[in-house]
């Protein structure tokens, strides 16, 4: 019972402070680089290639399959009570609400978050942060910030690709396949979607995971152990610590934004 | 700052994301009906409003010419007091009536307007005097249901 020691106790207790308080500190620079960040724009620009160009793929193809089955589960469920013509309405609620966010930032944080924090974490391990310090480049508004400020920008982005993907998904299952009526899909759609309400929260959701996805995936690759085996873990904290927060983020916003 | 091949792929990325937002906007949400439009509001009591909420239409002839702005309890008079919030560009006489429908079956409440006849027209602040209640499904059974009972008991005293 090594952690009930008081000693051990305490440690473990301020080293956990302790990083808590780094992670804070490292976003409040963050934030504070945005503004000379965005002025050299062209770093930014590259991010949101590399982040947000290569996971289109991967998030077209995922919004697409949501959709298809959200279009036949759905309509199995609504046909019970003789509601199918409200088949667009729960795609589009579905996915503009809670669906497109959380599953575009799941998917971000295994596309794009692993490989920020692989790359930072292999720039520390290779001492090229270090050599940046060297030059009098500041490594956070060089390497940091773009990165940052890509993922913010994406994820929005991909999320609506994600929604307005999966919505054409759910309309090919629901009207070109199983017959619902097109009309009758477009006008519950529209009558019950508020664009304020449910889009609008949804990309703020979307850009609450954006900024937590990318500073953790920063934060880890930064921090982490300049081994081959530190990189590693690193890697995999990144992914499971960015996916469970978007979880918790997801629940602790649909509360605020959903349930007056 | 020098030009890139990235550029176009990043102006591309974020114009599919643009236009997915646009998407979701005008083709699956109600921005195109938003009314952007000034109102002017006007109030009714009513003795039951039902399932009527807040932002449900008010629709005149089928037509929708505005929104339920709030739903209060009035304590004074144990009545709903609802404000509507009309369109400016449609007018309506000041005895217009008001009565709470539903679309369909099970569908949604909504307020219906029906025109008087009155050379004025409402302006914002007045209160629409005469109403009709929501149909609640359960007072409707019970009428039937008495109805019923005192048919039958007048029947049964009939053939005694």
């Amino acid at each position: 019972m090594i952690f009930l020691h008081p000693a051990e106790l305490g440690y473990v207790v301020r080293k956990k402070l302790a990083d808590w308080g780094y992670g804070a500190r490292l976003f409040a620079q963050l934030a504070m680089l945005s503004v000379a960040c965005l002025k050299r724009f062209s770093l930014v620009r590259d991010q949101i290639h590399f982040l947000g160009n290569y996971s289109l793929a991967i998030i077209t193809v995922s919004g697409l399959f949501v959709g298809f089955v959200l279009g036949l589960q759905g309509y199995y469920t609504l046909q019970r009570y003789g509601a199918a013509d409200a088949l667009g309405l729960l795609v589009a609620l579905s996915l503009v609400r809670e669906l497109g966010p959380v599953v575009a930032a799941l998917l971000f944080a295994g596309r794009a978050g692993a490989s920020i924090t692989a790359e930072i974490g292999l720039m520390r391990a290779g001492e090229q942060l270090t050599a940046l310090e060297m030059m009098a480049v500041d490594p956070k508004l060089r390497v940091l910030a773009p990165r940052f400020w890509g993922g913010i920008i994406a994820l929005p982005l991909l999320t609506a690709v994600f929604s307005a993907v999966g919505i054409l998904g759910g309309y090919a299952v629901g009207v070109l396949l199983i017959g619902v009526d097109a009309g009758a899909f477009w006008s519950q759609m529209q009558s019950g979607v508020d664009v304020f309400k449910d889009v609008g929260n949804g990309m703020i959701k979307s850009l609450v995971f954006g900024i937590a996805v990318t500073f953790i995936a920063l934060l880890q690759g930064y921090v982490a152990k300049p081994t081959p085996d530190g990189v590693a873990s690193a890697t995999t904290r990144s992914v499971v610590i960015s996916s469970l927060s978007v979880l918790g983020l997801d629940f602790i916003l649909t509360v605020m934004m959903f349930s007056i | 700052m020098q030009r890139s091949k990235n550029d176009v792929w990043v102006g591309l990325f974020v114009l599919i994301g643009l236009v997915a937002v646009f998407f979701l906007a005008l083709k699956s949400a109600n921005l195109l009906q938003y009314s952007w439009s000034k109102d002017y509001t006007v109030t009714a009591k009513f003795d039951n409003i039902g399932g009527l909420k807040q932002g449900a239409a008010v629709k005149s002839a089928g037509v929708v010419v505005g929104r339920v702005a709030s739903i209060q309890f009035d304590d004074e008079s144990y009545q709903a007091k609802v404000s509507l919030a009309l369109q400016n560009k449609y007018a309506f006489p000041k005895d217009s009536s008001l009565k709470i429908l539903t679309s369909g079956l099970l569908g949604e409440q909504y307020v219906g307007i029906l025109a008087g006849a009155d050379e004025k027209n409402l302006v914002a602040g007045d209160n629409i005097g005469s109403t009709q209640s929501a149909v609640v499904l359960e007072n409707l059974i019970s009428q039937f249901l008495y109805s019923k009972a005192e048919d039958s008991s007048t029947a049964k005293s009939g053939t005694k």
